[in-house]
């Protein structure tokens, strides 16, 4: 007699330990939709707290789309939804209760291409200061100072604070942009391919930072550069078509990844 | 999808093989010209070593420039430093296969008569066969076959220890013959190391196929 096969479950992703199995982020059974396209499904793993993850994946895999839902960045678009939650250092980024702005101001942000305004170097570090009615100068000099020294930019520009930032090199504008993230006192930042459009010089002072950065800030990178991941991050998650393929430390995920899917992305095998 | 550059790990792959193929040949020829006295296959094991050093450099040569050019990961970079580690053992194999051949030239040169070979055939047998096995899990990429190669290691130690006393009594009982046992207790320890290069290949392929140590099991 002939059985009926059993219902087959969809295969759950493999979700190694990461580096400290600390739980600062904690993304929870997240879905997202771009109106009836479902582009994350079910996500659930943990982000530790003062280390660096790295995202990586094919375009469209949907590693921006998570990186962004983390501040609340897709708010943006017309007709997203989501299910399941995001915590952050235990409080849901989705709260009813949570403000928008502050919490963009707590989870930072730093783009593909620099966005500098056109304003002062000085300016554009305060810039998120003055929005929040802080003008005392002597604080924010010494604000703009901690921080532009924080984003390695300090001793470049220290002379021409008030000079305009957009007479700033492409490398030197994207550590504004992260001293004006640092500006504000984050507890995360998120990183969407910092270094892209940078050449190897300025990217690798921007790895150096991030290393730096680790220290006192949770850093989220969005990456196409595997090498990139390799040599900043302290975890990886691998995301195709929408799912966490695996997560694990940066070390198992490039020296002996155990999902098949990942060690062909890794190895340029994939597609 | 293959890129045009993995191609490159299996010509370094197909080297290994040859080199695998080279060594073991060499240990074989260099045991049956021990066994049969036969000198011109002596002769042409230790011309044949510089074909397996020549290998050893091109496939160093080869994993350094995928090193520097590919930037490879996950088992593409296992294999790479596995090629950089077994190339090493199969020189050093090819080199006590050398060794054996020249002490097996000089017996047969200055020693007329019959003289016992105690274990040396048995060993020479067992050494093969962890060689051959390891080169087999190599191309089939078996962890599990290659635990059996590191089994097999104690065995061609006791052999070589067995050896080593039934020639020493041999010297005492014909000190006029000392220099022919010193061959052989020499040829009898080079096989002792054959076998513990074939157990560093087996232990890479292990490292190569599930990326777990097997190395100094003790630590």
């Amino acid at each position: 007699m002939d059985t009926a096969a059993p219902p087959t479950e969809r295969p759950r992703p493999i979700v190694g330990e990461n580096s400290s199995d600390q739980k600062f982020i904690e993304i929870k059974d997240f879905s997202f939709y771009y109106g009836e396209a479902q582009a994350l499904h079910d996500l659930r793993f943990d982000i530790p707290e003062q280390e660096v993850t790295a995202f990586i994946g094919p375009s469209g895999c949907g590693k921006s789309t998570l990186l962004r839902s983390i501040n609340r960045m897709n708010d943006l678009i017309d007709g997203i939804r989501h299910d399941g939650d995001i915590k952050v250092n235990g409080t849901s980024v989705f709260d009813p209760l949570t403000e928008v702005i502050s919490l963009r101001k707590r989870i930072g942000m730093v783009f593909q291409k620099s966005n500098p305004f056109p304003k002062s170097i000085y300016e554009n570090v305060i810039y998120g200061l003055r929005v929040s009615g802080r003008n005392k100068k002597s604080e924010l000099d010494q604000i703009v100072t901690e921080s532009l020294q924080g984003a390695a930019l300090w001793d470049e520009v220290k002379d021409r604070l008030h000079e305009s930032a957009l007479s700033l090199s492409g490398g030197q504008m994207q550590r504004l942009c992260i001293a004006r993230a640092i500006a504000n006192q984050p507890e995360v930042i998120l990183m969407d391919e910092p270094c892209s459009a940078l050449d190897p010089i300025a990217t690798g002072k921007i790895e150096e930072l991030i290393h730096e950065l680790k220290k006192e800030f949770t850093i989220v990178i969005v990456t196409h550069n595997m090498q990139q991941a390799a040599r900043v991050s302290d975890n990886t998650a691998f995301f195709y078509l929408g799912k966490l393929i695996e997560y694990s430390t940066t070390e198992t995920i490039f020296f002996n990844p155990a999902d098949p899917q990942t060690e062909a992305y890794i190895t340029g095998r994939f597609g | 999808m293959e890129r045009f550059f993995h191609s490159e790990l299996e010509t370094m792959k197909s080297h290994l093989m040859l080199m695998g193929e080279k060594a073991y040949e060499a240990v074989e020829c260099s045991i049956q010209a021990l066994a049969d006295r036969d000198i011109d296959l002596a002769e042409k094991v230790i011309a044949s070593d510089d074909e397996i050093d020549a290998l050893e450099i091109e496939i160093d040569h080869e994993a350094t420039r995928y090193l520097t050019l590919r930037s490879p990961v996950a088992s593409d970079l296992r294999l790479i430093t596995v090629a950089i580690k077994a190339s090493h053992d199969l020189e050093r194999v090819g080199d006590e296969a050398h060794n054996i051949a020249k002490r097996a030239r000089n017996l047969i040169l200055k020693s007329k008569g019959e003289y016992d070979l105690l274990q040396i055939r048995e060993m020479a047998e067992k050494a093969k066969a962890m060689l051959r096995m390891s080169m087999d899990c190599f191309v089939n990429e078996e962890s599990e076959k290659a635990q059996e190669v590191l089994a097999s290691d104690a065995e061609v130690d006791r052999l070589n220890k067995d050896n080593f006393k039934g020639f020493i009594k041999l010297v005492k009982n014909e000190p006029e013959d000392t220099k022919r046992y010193m061959d052989l207790i020499f040829i009898s320890k080079s096989l002792e190391r054959i076998a513990d290069h074939a157990t560093n290949l087996a232990e890479e392929i292990i490292f190569l196929t599930t990326a777990a140590e097997s190395r100094h099991s003790g630590l």
